[in-house]
């Protein structure tokens, strides 16, 4: 395998990097004339905006960590330091604040395009499950993040969430003794938290490698959930769908700027200003919205341990989203009754939302343990039986017949040269 | 403006200047949008506003005898507060100011009245130690003021350098006298 590569890239300069390490020919390959299916929808872009998303938090952090000192006497201070004295301490603490929101709506989107465009299904199970892990990851880091500030959301939070492990049968008080590092939430709590805060982003910098090699080498699904057939029905990636993507990185970043400058607060609790007390919990604990329909999962279930199986059980049951769903078409667009199913499993999660916002009374109740029991019906019971029920309607011969009704000439820049046919 | 520009007539040939200007001005808003974010970023690393408030230091004069010195602390910085004898001041006084390196009279570097007070920031100006001289038995140096045993620097009673490596006189910090026996640094 030794030998130089030989390059095509006209500057010299370019040429010397490129012959002894091929970069340039590779994301020339993978984003410059990359093949992609010429149907995207602006679903598509979400991939991309969460990508943006991680590296603005990445930078952010970073420059917070500058200011942050994790220690139980000081971690309140030093936020309230940056918010006040830092220069430009309080925009940087803002756009990471609300990034961690913008974040999860970016991801949450990301989602649901792959479960209504079935993109999950073979042969991107890998890529999915890959995005799997990388929630999980987000969901650690947010939560971890939120401790920092040493408020008394942050203290309870991490209470709460830490004793969940306890309901481990024998081992779980002493995994959660681990986890403290101590009898309760103190300070080698809040110190390897920033520490791992501080890590996981990079760790999912590098799985995100991995999500995105694997997307390279299936290649992208697109709403009709049909393969590419031919050279005709792609486009490279440059310059369509850079400046697609550019499109929505825009909107994405002026809702991010209207929240940071008009409602910072808005999605965050009050009472995470007052500071930490390890005597008195606040009147009602609640995650971070993106937190609330596993919360409500976990509530919902009048046993300790069946709740805490429950809430992890509701995001590992996308691991095998894959092999649940049996039915052989992808896009919603084809399948009748799954198209309004899965409008009901939308409402189902953001029910569920709203049922962890509010205290565990009540209609609340009632409508908790309803909620949760058709989420995990949808995904264990309605999804394996409807794929042999339902009928789907038939699909397009290719992406390019829908799109261009009468056979479709070659569009400008759509792999000119190559001979169209093979199906 | 539109009525200035000439209309190219219309076909393939317009093409590729006009997608030029459009690359060129997509380029040059998000490098603008760049750098407006990465200003606040980069002023963040600035002193805060606590730091800068923490910027005054008063110091008592009584208890340092003639002949020597104390450090105070301001921004972080030792500053030397040195008690001249008769002698040391007339020495910084008389040097002809073509035998120093960086050449500044005693009487700029003093306030008048208080000719007694040397007052300088402890930080040698070639690459940042801290000099040694304000106890009478520390080494001064040949010019009896400060001598910096990093590199060798010699400082006279004046806190002028007089022997290098270090290129520059010892800077002054900004002062005045409350009263004969207090003054406040910053
Ligand atoms: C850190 C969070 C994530 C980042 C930065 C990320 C990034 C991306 C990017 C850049 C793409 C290609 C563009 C696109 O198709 O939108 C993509 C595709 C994909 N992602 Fe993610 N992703 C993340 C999380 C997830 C999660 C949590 C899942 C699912 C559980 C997931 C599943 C997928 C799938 C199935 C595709 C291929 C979609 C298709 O071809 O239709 N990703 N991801
Ligand atoms: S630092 Fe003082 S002589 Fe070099």
């Amino acid at each position: 395998m030794a030998g130089l590569h030989k390059s095509d890239f006209p500057n010299p300069v370019i040429n010397w990097i490129d012959t002894r390490l091929p970069v340039f020919t590779l994301m020339q390959k993978e984003y410059g004339t990359f093949p992609t299916p010429k149907n995207f929808n602006y679903f598509w872009n979400f991939g991309a905006l969460a990508v943006v998303a991680l590296m603005i938090m990445i930078v952010t952090g970073i420059f917070l960590a500058m200011n942050y000192t994790p220690n139980v006497t000081m971690a309140f201070d030093s936020v309230e330091r940056i918010m006040r004295d830092v220069n430009y301490g309080w925009l940087i603490r803002y756009v990471h604040m609300n990034g961690a929101s913008m974040f999860f709506i970016v991801v949450y989107i990301h989602i649901f395009r792959g479960l209504y465009y079935g993109s999950y299904k073979a042969p991107r199970e890998l890529l999915w499950m890959i995005g799997v892990v990388l929630l999980l990851l987000m969901m650690a880091t947010a939560f971890m993040g939120y401790v920092l500030p040493w408020g008394q959301m942050s203290y309870w939070g991490a209470t709460v969430i830490t004793n969940l492990f306890s309901a481990v049968p024998a081992v779980g008080p002493g995994i959660v003794t681990w986890l403290w590092g101590g009898f309760s939430v103190d300070n080698p709590t809040l110190n390897r938290f920033f520490s791992l805060h501080y890590l996981l982003p990079f760790v999912i910098v590098g799985v995100l490698f991995l999500h995105v090699a694997a997307l390279h080498i299936t290649g992208s699904n697109n709403p009709l959930g049909i393969e590419v057939k031919s050279p005709q029905d792609t486009l490279p990636f440059h310059p369509y769908y850079t400046v697609k993507d550019s499109v929505g990185v825009c909107v994405f970043l002026l809702i991010w700027a209207a929240l940071v400058f008009f409602y910072p607060n808005y999605l965050g609790h009050v009472d995470n200003y007052t500071p930490a007390n390890p005597l008195a919990t606040p009147a009602d604990v609640v995650p971070e919205w993106y937190f609330l329909p596993f919360y409500a999962i976990l509530r919902s279930v009048p046993n300790k341990l069946g709740g805490v199986s429950m809430m992890f059980g509701s995001i590992l049951v996308l691991f095998v989203l894959p092999w649940l769903d049996t039915s052989p078409v992808r896009s919603c667009r084809f399948r009748p009754i799954y198209r309004q199913l899965i409008w009901v499993l939308v409402v189902d999660v953001l029910l569920l939302g709203t049922v962890g916002a509010h205290p565990p009374e009540g209609i609340w109740v009632v409508i908790g343990r309803v909620c949760t029991s058709y989420y995990f019906l949808h995904f264990l019971v309605v999804l394996p039986f409807l794929g042999k029920l339902e009928r789907p309607l038939p699909l397009p011969e290719s992406i390019s017949r829908p799109v261009i009704p009468r056979g479709g000439g070659p569009l400008p820049g759509a792999a000119p040269a190559k001979p169209m046919g093979k199906p | 403006m539109a009525d200035t520009v000439t209309v190219p007539p219309v076909g393939h040939v317009t093409e590729a200047p006009r997608r030029d200007l459009l690359k060129l001005v997509t380029v040059a808003s998000a490098a603008i949008g760049a750098g407006a974010i990465a200003w606040p970023l980069i002023d963040s690393m600035n002193p805060s506003q606590d730091v800068l408030a923490l910027s005054a230091t008063e110091v008592d004069l009584t208890p340092i005898a003639e002949g020597s010195g104390i450090t105070v602390l301001w921004r972080g910085k030792p500053i030397f507060v040195r008690h001249r004898t008769p002698e040391e001041i007339k020495s910084a006084e008389d040097v002809p100011l073509n035998q120093l390196i960086e050449p500044q009279p005693d009487s700029q570097r003093v306030k008048p009245g208080h000719t007694q007070w040397i007052i300088v920031i402890g930080i040698c100006t070639h690459l940042g130690c801290v000099p040694l001289g304000n106890k009478p038995t520390d080494p001064r140096g040949e010019w009896g003021g400060w001598f910096c045993p990093c590199h060798g620097s010699q400082y006279d009673t004046s806190g002028r350098v007089r022997h290098g490596p270090a290129p520059l006189n010892l800077n002054l910090p900004p002062y005045a006298f409350e009263t004969d026996t207090k003054i406040k640094i910053g």
